[in-house]
């Protein structure tokens, strides 16, 4: 028993000292990821001002009628700064994107809307036009929460609910099949959700995630990640929109 | 001579790849990763193969990427197999993946598959009633023969969508209510309707290719997912990428943390 503490205590030590060892080449890889992402990071930004400045030939013209509606997702701290968010919608606009919708979680820039379409030039209430009564010189604009994502499908689906406790036969007890995607669609218009899929998904946060859209709406929509809001830059935006409208989708065909 | 020198560079491979795996497991790791399988045709034509080379090519890239992650130790892991949109292929098309993935399906359950060396649990997500009969009883004979692994998960998205994932759970949720007689639907009926309920959310989802969308693959799920989109096709992915990826991850786990505990 005494010579067993001894090695167990030697092997414990050697353990430590071995995780202690595997634990800085962690930390060695992760200094070597994090040099790459500088540098990568740095080429994208003088590529990103020489875009704003005209200097590379192919972005000097988009055709931006391809891009019928992009979305913005903001992280929920990007989204606390509500004049950054302004300033992207009017680069927007200055590139002709007729239609807008921007997501953040909990529903910040939802709170601030009367504020942005007030500072943002030409800009329009999406709910209140119509997807189809944008006048050309405008941008329609629709906030976007989670409440629009989860939520949302359960309102519709209780919208279904009783139209299949209304369409069941007393005598065998079944109902009308209104379980299909048209219905649920409908049933999301009925809820006063939009269900126009948008064609780009611009997330500006530090991962490029989601971060919980609506989910009925993002089937076959490009999604990039742009960075942080705080360090937006126009040459990015531009190149994504560029990039975008190059796309070509055969829808799983 | 040629079979022991390549046994030899096989045991070299295994035994850095687990000192690599050791050093990976010094940050956080993935609980669930997906993949997105995209780009089969192309790299057959970019070789000058034959039509469904890609895909065979493709499947021996599973089965790596597959032994990488629960050699990891990342218990579950869910593929994108083949999509209700697929069915829109020439038939021909359709017809020889169908065939593959019987043959494939069938071998899982052969004693020397992956399946029994890492005892998976594998789950077929989907419309299974639009496959045809063969592959849908090999898929639901593979299901039981697997029932009691518990190690690890591998969930197999065929003849899947996710807005057909989300309209049968609301079908379920609202036969359910109906036969109870209990008349509103919780979030939580439609979460416990969805195929994908056997397993917690992704972590991590990957697609290869370049594509930057998502083609209606875990929708639903994926809110607190990072996403990654490699440009290299699935035959053509490696080790490499999957390495690449979980550091990613680790860079963005405590981000990903306390998003959803803010939710």
């Amino acid at each position: 028993m005494d010579f067993n503490d001894p090695m167990l205590a030697l092997s414990s030590s050697i353990g430590q000292i071995g995780d202690f060892g595997l634990d800085l080449v962690w930390r060695f890889i992760h200094i070597v990821v994090t040099l790459c992402l500088i540098v990568s990071g740095i080429f994208e930004l003088v590529e990103s001002y020489a875009i704003s400045l005209g200097l590379i030939q192919k972005y000097s013209s988009i055709d931006i009628e391809k891009l019928k509606c992009l979305a913005v997702v903001v992280d929920i701290e990007a989204a606390r700064d509500v004049s950054k968010v302004i300033e992207l919608l009017r680069w927007l606009t200055t590139i002709g994107v007729k239609q807008v919708g921007v997501f953040d979680s909990q529903g910040l820039l939802k709170k601030s809307k009367d504020m942005i379409l007030e500072m943002v030039p030409r800009s329009v209430l999406l709910q209140e036009t119509g997807e189809n009564n944008i006048s050309p010189d405008s941008i329609a604009l629709e906030f976007i929460s989670s409440f629009d994502n989860k939520e949302a499908v359960v309102k519709a689906a209780n919208i279904l609910l009783q139209k299949y406790l209304k369409s069941i036969h007393p005598e065998n007890g079944e109902g009308e099949n209104v379980f299909t995607e048209s219905h649920l669609n409908e049933a999301l218009r009925v809820v006063g959700e939009c269900v126009h899929v948008p064609d780009l998904l611009l997330v500006y946060g530090p991962v490029r995630s989601h971060l919980g859209f609506p989910a009925w709406r993002l089937r076959y929509t490009e999604i990039v990640h742009m960075g942080s809001l705080k360090y937006m830059r126009y040459g990015s935006l531009l190149k994504a929109i560029h990039k975008f409208t190059g796309v070509r989708q055969n829808y799983g065909v | 001579m040629g079979g022991e020198v390549r046994q030899l560079l096989e045991q070299i491979h295994r035994f850095s790849r687990r000192c690599l795996f050791r050093v990976l497991s010094m940050g956080p790791l993935p609980t669930h990763l997906a993949f997105i399988m995209d780009g089969n045709r192309r790299y057959a034509k970019k070789r000058g193969l034959e039509d469904g080379s890609g895909h065979k090519a493709g499947f021996s890239t599973l089965m790596s990427m597959l032994q990488y992650c629960y050699e990891l130790g990342i218990k579950y892991v869910t593929i994108y197999a083949f999509s209700i949109d697929n069915f829109r292929r020439k038939p021909e098309e359709v017809q020889s993946l169908m065939d593959l993935m019987l043959e494939k399906i069938k071998s899982l359950l052969d004693k020397e598959s992956i399946v029994h060396e890492y005892g998976i649990r594998v789950y077929f997500i989907g419309n299974l009633g639009l496959l045809n009969d063969q592959v849908r009883a090999a898929a639901e004979e593979v299901m039981k023969a697997t029932a009691k692994n518990s190690r690890v998960v591998l969930l197999v998205c065929v003849a899947y969508n996710s807005t057909d994932e989300i309209v049968q759970a609301v079908k379920r949720s609202c036969v359910d209510k109906a036969d109870r007689d209990t008349e509103r639907i919780q979030l939580v009926d439609i979460e416990e309707n969805m195929q994908m309920s056997v397993a917690p959310e992704p972590d991590i989802l990957i697609r290869s290719s370049g594509e930057t969308r998502l083609s209606n693959f875990l929708l639903w799920q994926t809110g607190n997912s990072q996403l990654f989109s490699l440009d290299a096709l699935w035959p053509e992915i490696g080790l490499r990428h999957l390495v690449w990826a979980i550091l990613n991850f680790q860079r963005s786990h405590s981000y990903l943390e306390k998003r959803k505990k803010q939710l």
